[in-house]
């Protein structure tokens, strides 16, 4: 079987397993609607002028978010990967605080910035933050001991050190955290909308979901899906080209 | 002294911090309904483990994490062999899997809820999808990166598939498993507490949740510190125990 004869067969069984417990009565219909039904409930949706609405307050969110936990993480991740006693001193606390599922911090940037998109954009911005934190310092260390010999032995000045070695062997590791940091900021802004929020795509899922239209959720989330991984696409389209330009 | 610097030096910014906080809130110039003085979310911690069931929610939230990495390492292990040995099969999954992993599939957790209605298991399966992905790409990768020419000196002196698979194949690909595992222990714990809170469900993320809905602000703080203590410790043991059995 070739390769793509397999992924059409994958497709095709998921679908066919799907379908099956849809029509088998096996579980109460609400629970997995047919797959019809999702379709015409994607269609539905896409009909109406809800969801671009709340498309437009996530996309708000998420593109805030992520611009102040990306600008507080590169400059965060400057001072560690510059001082090695501060990132020494720092890095249980970061790594730890890494690790911490964040949509905790929910109620506490919900007393802080408001119940609105305040706290949504808070969320976005503190999830970007860290993997944009942890790759920028690593990319600092990463900086190649021989090249800044070569730049000191050419008399460089510290800001000719900072533009011609420094900043280009960054901008690798600090596009690559960017792009992490897009992903799980999208899944806070998301996460937070479910928990409490009166706009956004994670609030019409959670709507729906509380009035049992589940095709109408199931819908909400596949669109969600997809804009979630075009957003991805296009970071790492826009990453490539950054590269390009600068080779 | 010298080796000690870093640690004292973290130590004493974060309870420079604190003091800092303290006297902000102290002079009123940030709201006590925001922020909880440093003092009272330490004098919360009684009350939450004598009458909210602290030592039972940490318990809860680390039985839900590991049975969920348990599955994930039950499902996700065959599933890397499989890629492995069947070299067209990695071909047609492998992108769609590692697509997956930095697909939102969290949101996915009102399905879960649908399907499981609301309990524990929400949580474990949500968490045990997730963290399958990591066992999966390490388990395939480690496979992968065991040296042909072993498996061919074995070959060459009679050994049987069995005995390749035994003695060369999972020697070889141990080390990259674990590291799999200990991101399944992640990830799960990370799915497992977000939809504790999500969806009001035991556990430590529920504790969170349940402190703000009462507004006890100072508990819910202490609470909140209970999710970082955790997850640090869990990040911190979980790359002890690799080491320590990588090295063995």
């Amino acid at each position: 079987m070739s390769v793509t004869a397999i992924r059409a067969a994958t497709l095709l069984a998921i679908w066919a397993a799907w379908e099956a417990l849809a029509q088998s009565g096996l579980v109460y219909e609400g629970i997995v609607p047919s797959s019809l039904a999702v379709a015409v409930a994607v269609f539905r949706q896409l009909s109406q002028q809800e969801i671009y609405v709340d498309m437009l307050q996530t996309a708000y969110e998420v593109i805030v978010g992520f611009a102040v936990g990306s600008l507080a993480g590169v400059s965060a991740g400057l001072l560690l990967g510059a001082c090695r006693f501060v990132d020494r001193a720092a890095a249980p606390y970061v790594q730890g605080l890494a690790a911490t599922p964040k949509i905790v911090f929910l109620p506490i940037l919900m007393l802080a910035l408001g119940v609105g998109a305040g706290s949504k954009i808070g969320m976005g911005a503190l999830s970007a933050f860290f993997p944009i934190l942890i790759a920028t310092a690593e990319g600092m260390q990463g900086v190649s001991p021989t090249l800044l010999r070569v730049a000191r032995s050419f008399n460089a000045s510290g800001l000719q050190i900072v533009r011609t070695v420094i900043l280009p062997s960054l901008v690798e590791p600090i596009l690559t955290g960017m792009r992490l940091g897009l992903g799980v900021a999208i899944v806070g802004v998301l996460l937070a909308e479910i928990k409490f929020a009166r706009a956004g795509l994670g609030h019409l899922a959670i709507q729906h979901y509380n009035f049992l239209r589940t095709a109408d959720m199931y819908a909400v989330l596949l669109i969600t899906f997809a804009l979630a991984l075009a957003a991805n696409a296009l970071m790492g389209a826009a990453g490539r080209r950054l590269r390009r330009r600068r080779l | 002294m010298r080796r000690w610097a870093p640690a004292l030096g973290g130590a004493g910014a974060v309870l420079a911090l604190a003091a800092l906080l303290q006297a902000v809130i102290a002079l009123g110039w940030v709201s006590r309904f925001a922020v909880a003085p440093p003092s009272e979310v330490i004098a919360a911690f009684p009350s939450l483990i004598a009458s909210e069931g602290l030592g039972a929610a940490f318990l809860s939230t680390f039985a839900s994490t590991f049975a969920a990495a348990a599955i994930a390492a039950a499902a996700g292990i065959p599933v890397g062999y499989l890629l492995y040995r069947f070299r067209r099969l990695d071909r047609a999954w492998e992108s769609w899997i590692a697509a997956l992993f930095s697909a939102p599939m969290v949101l996915l957790y009102p399905a879960f809820l649908v399907v499981f209605g609301r309990s524990a298991l929400v949580g474990i399966s949500m968490g045990a999808v997730v963290a399958s992905i990591p066992v999966i790409l390490k388990t395939r990768e480690g496979f992968l990166g065991v040296s042909p020419v072993l498996i061919k000196v074995a070959r060459s002196f009679g050994a049987d598939e069995r005995t390749v698979f035994a003695k060369v194949l999972l020697p070889g690909a141990r080390g990259a498993i674990f590291t799999g595992l200990r991101l399944a222990l992640i990830y799960a714990m990370i799915n497992v507490v977000g939809i504790e809170f999500l969806a009001n469900l035991g556990g430590l993320g529920y504790l969170v949740g349940e402190m703000f809905d009462r507004y006890e602000i100072p508990s819910m703080y202490a609470a909140t510190l209970c999710v970082i203590l955790a997850s640090a410790l869990f990040y911190l043991l979980t790359g002890r125990l690799e080491r320590w059995l990588s090295s063995r």
